[in-house]
């Protein structure tokens, strides 16, 4: 017990050193004196976060279990750093040129800047790093167990559950306090990267105490731990050269691909000459880290109970044999292996869950316009540090939920095969200015649909995500669709069987929709800018300028940020340089400071340019251009949108006019509709006046006159009636609140009711009305009343104003195109051509023919047939004068 | 001093009511019912006062009014207008057309008889 509390005190102590070193790291980058943190030999061993506690442990027993295969691990990124660094040269010029964050952020912006897409390939690698992440706490908290176990206290799975919670707590701490402490999100996090740096070297160490010990101190040499080797099954092991190709490129491509390791490669780095460095230095690392891995791995067979975990050989035969301090120094290393693991993970995915899920959330639910000030700067940071918090908890939930069932080694491959699938969309957008962002799509989700179908799924072993009948028979039966046999290819192993196919499955989908459809213009110049970057592209440069030149600076700033503030500002500075006079010198600090004023008014990239353009440090560079543009473009669109506004208020005011203009005709036409049914009016009353007056004052009147003027009275209070039944008519008709009686009737019973009223009081002078019963052998389905009332007025006019000496009236019944017509055509001599443009108006009587009505009777008609849905036009060229009624065919049809 | 009176007017009753009114009080009456050839008519019989309506059939009584105003031999004829449209505006019209008097239908027998006598007496 008391070796066990020695453990925890080392634990805290070497915790504590770490925190320290990482402060002290940050303040000496803070006070400028960092110059040895931006070392290559720094910026080498953070790239050994590669070996994580699954390289740290897991290689010895992987060794054990599938001999010299291991090395495969260390192959591919040696691979990648010696033959590919002109590559990742790329990568870290695109992500230093483009402000690049992470490989989410990379990926997104290479196509079209696709929050879409940025969000995909950061669920996919939520995704694929969780397991991984519950790997690390796994490792911990299964050597302490380890540790504890061999002192003879087990612990309970509660205990081990709080420790990996411990655990988890602490990493999330540090990542915090170290990953976000600036408010400046893009800087660099040197306490972070010493820190790294500093575990690498510790696991480093570790490992090689261990395998000295085991080499010279249990193996007894070189020599004789060569010849035990020989003797084992490691020694007899044959490669598989499938499974070895497969390897070499998963984990060369999980290097690349990998969100922590494009994190500290292309994020954090400094410069690009350390690539120079590490492309020679990091394979050297990799190559000590697998020097004693399979020394260990047959001592430990050799010495070590049948069954024992060879994946803890590291720590198991130090203290098997009675090394505790070795076993504590070999703890160590595996706790620093997966502690800088998960401060990378989180750190890198806090970055991309933030940037493309988090804030996009938060910014949508701000009023629009919300500016960037400080207040945005607070919540992005609010929202990494949340984030780091959410992935870590991710990673304990799932080491929880799995139990840590499966082998270490496995889970880590597992891993890697997800992540290698954004490989064709990095490799191609880089390389390919013709990739899309819908061939990127389609690539990804391709290749991680296969990934998670034939690997991550059945991984949870037969019978738990995936059935056993599955497996063995394919999804439904379908043979060829057989998780790990597709297209029935069997024997395969199933990583080479997972990885071969989704990886061409991936890249075929990627280059095909890439050439089928076609990039967005962004898509196109961000292509540009990311293939052809070292055209484009210098290193970024600090300003530095001459005094002459802060007059220049003083005259841009005044135009721009206004006379007395940018004296102000000038002012500001100059004091605080220490200088007496009204200009500063043009230190970089300054024109830093003073681009950001000017940004606050023009944008970023347009200060960026103007001051480059005056201090001359740099060029005013593609990009720079680029960026102005974009600037130009929303106040293009922004003064766009003001046109847009002006256009809009001068159509509202030709709207307006127009209304007015039909407000005045309405109310002219009012006016004289009003005129017009006065006159109407007093005409009827001005007879009945007359002769009531006639009537009452003379008392000689003749018993024939006083029948007769009475009579006239009589008739004209009739008159009277009538126009006003008619306006009553004709006013509910054209305010459409008129509801129609819609019957079925026959045409021929319509027209017999409407010939017997209109002729009924005619007495000699009946015009003559010649029908067709046959034709009229019509159902009709309509207001029958209505249509009868239209017949009427329409007969009643014939007879009224036909001037035939023996006056007839044609009645007839016919189709035309979709409806039914009838006619209604006398042998009078018909409407003047220009009357019959207005017979249909209020009060337009013909001329001449002068008869009882107040000529509402066809505008009456008119209304009617409208609302019908039909018409009444006149006929012209019947000799006589002609109508006709038009029905649609629905009206007719729907009876019959 | 002459007593006749030529009315043009399109309404049958309103024409027989008129002729009666003036008839009864000793005027002889002439009446005509279009517009076209109005003028034709008053130049031809000359009488001593014409009752003219407005809305008249081929040509409307201020026209009609007009066109007496300009010959030389109607120029001073009384003429009193009627109309059925009661607006102020038709009142200018037909002042300014020239008319003598001018009248809003429905009339009274007994103004309508008034007006005739001082403006052939006037």
């Amino acid at each position: 017990m008391g070796t066990l509390n020695v453990l925890v005190g080392v634990c805290l102590i070497y915790v504590v050193f770490l925190f320290l070193i990482a402060f002290a790291a940050e303040r000496a980058a803070l006070e400028g004196k960092g110059g040895w943190l931006r070392s290559p030999m720094i910026y080498t061993l953070s790239l050994s976060i590669y070996c994580t506690a699954w390289t740290f442990y897991g290689a010895v027993g992987y060794a054990a279990r599938s001999g010299l295969e291991y090395l495969t691990i260390y192959i591919g990124p040696s691979l990648v750093m010696i033959g590919w660094w002109w590559l990742l040269r790329k990568l870290v010029r695109i992500g230093r040129s483009q402000r690049i964050t992470s490989i989410a952020d990379l990926i997104s912006s290479r196509y079209g800047k696709s929050n879409l897409l940025a969000v995909g390939v950061t669920v996919l690698a939520v995704i694929g790093t969780t397991p991984y992440i519950a790997l690390q706490l796994q490792s911990v908290t299964v050597s302490f167990d380890v540790f504890s176990s061999a002192y003879g206290s087990e612990l309970t799975e509660a205990a081990q559950g709080s420790n990996a919670l411990l655990v988890a707590a602490g990493l999330t701490l540090f990542t915090i306090v170290f990953g976000t402490r600036n408010l400046d999100v893009n800087e660099r996090h040197h306490g972070v990267v010493m820190a790294v740096a500093v575990e690498a070297i510790v696991k480093l160490f570790a490992l090689l105490a261990v395998g000295i010990f085991v080499v010279w101190g249990l193996g007894g040499g070189v020599s004789e731990t060569l010849a035990r080797i020989d003797a084992s099954e490691i020694g007899q092991w044959q490669m598989r050269g499938d499974r070895w190709a497969t390897l070499i490129f998963l984990s060369g491509a999980a290097f690349l691909c990998l969100p922590r390791m494009f994190q500290v490669m292309v994020v954090e780095n400094e410069n690009e000459d350390h690539l120079r460095t590490a492309s020679w230095a990091f394979p050297a690392y990799l190559m000590i880290m697998s020097l004693f891995v399979v020394p260990i791995a047959v001592v430990g067979l050799d010495l070590m109970p049948a069954g024992s975990n060879p994946d803890f050989f590291v720590l198991t035969v130090p203290l098997a044999t009675g090394n505790d301090a070795l076993a504590m120094l070999s703890f160590i290393g595996g706790f620093s292996s997966a502690t800088s693991m998960v401060i990378v993970a989180a750190l890198a995915l806090s970055t991309m869950v933030s940037n493309h899920i988090v804030m996009p959330i938060w910014l949508s639910t701000q009023s629009v316009g919300a500016s960037v000030s400080g207040d945005v700067r607070h919540v992005v940071l609010l929202s990494r540090r949340i984030s780091i918090g959410a992935v870590v908890f991710l990673g304990y939930l799932y080491f929880r939920l799995s139990g840590g069932g499966s082998a270490l080694a496995s889970m880590g491959l597992i891993s890697f095969a997800g992540v290698a699938q954004f490989l064709p969309v990095l490799i191609g957008g880089i390389f390919w200015r013709g990739a899309t962002r819908t061939g990127a799509f389609a690539g990804l989700t391709v290749g991680f649909v296969i990934w998670a179908y034939t690997l991550l799924l059945p991984s949870f072993g037969a019978g738990t995500l995936v059935s056993e009948t599955m497996l063995a028979e394919g999804p439904m039966g379908v043979g060829w669709l057989r998780p790990q046999a597709f297209f029935g290819i069997t024997g395969m192993d199933p990583l080479v069987h997972a990885v071969f196919w989704s990886i061409l499955l991936n890249t075929m989908s990627f280059f095909i929709a890439s050439l089928v459809g076609f990039p967005s213009p962004l898509e196109r110049l961000q292509g540009a800018q990311f293939v052809n970057v070292f055209e484009h592209s210098s290193t970024p440069q600090s300003w530095g300028g001459s005094l002459a030149q802060t007059e220049d600076l003083m005259v841009m700033a005044q135009r721009i940020i206004g006379a007395r503030e940018a004296q102000n500002l000038f002012e500001r500075e100059a004091k605080r340089q220490g200088m007496s006079g009204l200009l500063p010198e043009p230190s970089p600090d300054f024109l830093q400071r003073l681009e950001r004023e000017l940004a606050g008014s023009v944008g970023a990239a347009t200060a960026h340019a103007m001051i480059g353009q005056i201090v001359g440090g740099a060029s005013v560079s593609v990009e720079d251009l680029m960026a102005v543009a974009d600037e130009t473009a929303q106040m293009m669109e922004y003064s766009s949108r003001l046109e847009a506004k002006s256009e809009e208020q001068a159509r509202t005011a030709r709207q307006l006019r127009q209304a007015n203009e039909k407000l005045t005709l309405i109310s002219e036409q009012k006016d004289s509709f009003l005129s017009q049914v006065s006159h109407e009016l007093r005409t009827p009353m001005t007879s009945i006046r007359a002769f009531s007056e006639i009537l009452r004052d003379s008392d000689r009147l003749s018993e024939e006159e006083k029948i007769k003027y009475s009579s006239i009275i009589h008739d004209e209070a009739l008159r009277l009636t009538r126009l006003l039944d008619d306006l009553l008519d004709l006013s509910v008709l054209e305010s459409g609140r008129v509801n129609l009686n819609l019957q079925s009737g026959s045409l021929k019973g319509i027209l017999d009711h409407a010939v017997s009223s209109a002729l009924t009081g005619a007495g000699t002078s009946k015009v003559q009305v010649v029908r067709d019963s046959q034709q009229e052998e019509v159902m009709l389905y309509t207001d029958l009343d209505r249509l009868s009332q239209v017949f009427i007025n329409l007969i009643g006019n014939a007879q009224k104003y036909c001037d035939a000496s023996v006056p007839k009236l044609r009645i007839e019944v016919g189709h035309s195109t979709g409806a039914l017509v009838v006619d209604f055509i006398d042998n009078g001599s018909g409407i003047p051509k220009v009357e019959q443009a207005v017979i249909f108006e209020k009060f337009s009587r013909t001329g001449e023919q002068r008869v009882k009505g107040a000529g509402l009777g066809l505008a009456i008609c008119r209304e009617i047939m409208t609302r019908l849905g039909g018409t009444v036009e006149y006929l012209p060229g019947q000799g006589g004068a002609a109508f006709r009624v038009t029905l649609p065919e629905e009206a007719a049809l729907a009876a019959q | 001093m002459g007593k006749n009176v030529l009315v043009i007017e399109d309404e049958p009753n309103i024409i027989e009511a008129i002729s009666f009114i003036l008839s009864r009080d000793g005027w002889s009456v002439a009446t005509h019912s279009n517009g076209h050839d109005a003028v034709g008519v008053v130049q031809a019989s000359m009488p001593d006062l014409v009752i003219l309506d407005v809305m008249l059939p081929g040509k409307t009584g201020y026209d009609i009014l007009r066109e007496l105003r300009s010959e030389d031999a109607t120029q001073g004829l009384p003429v009193l207008m009627l109309t059925a449209k009661g607006q102020v505006k038709d009142r200018e019209m037909a002042e300014r057309a020239g008319a003598s008097r001018f009248m809003t239908k429905p009339f009274s027998n007994a103004e309508v008889l008034d007006a005739v006598r001082e403006l052939v007496a006037g």
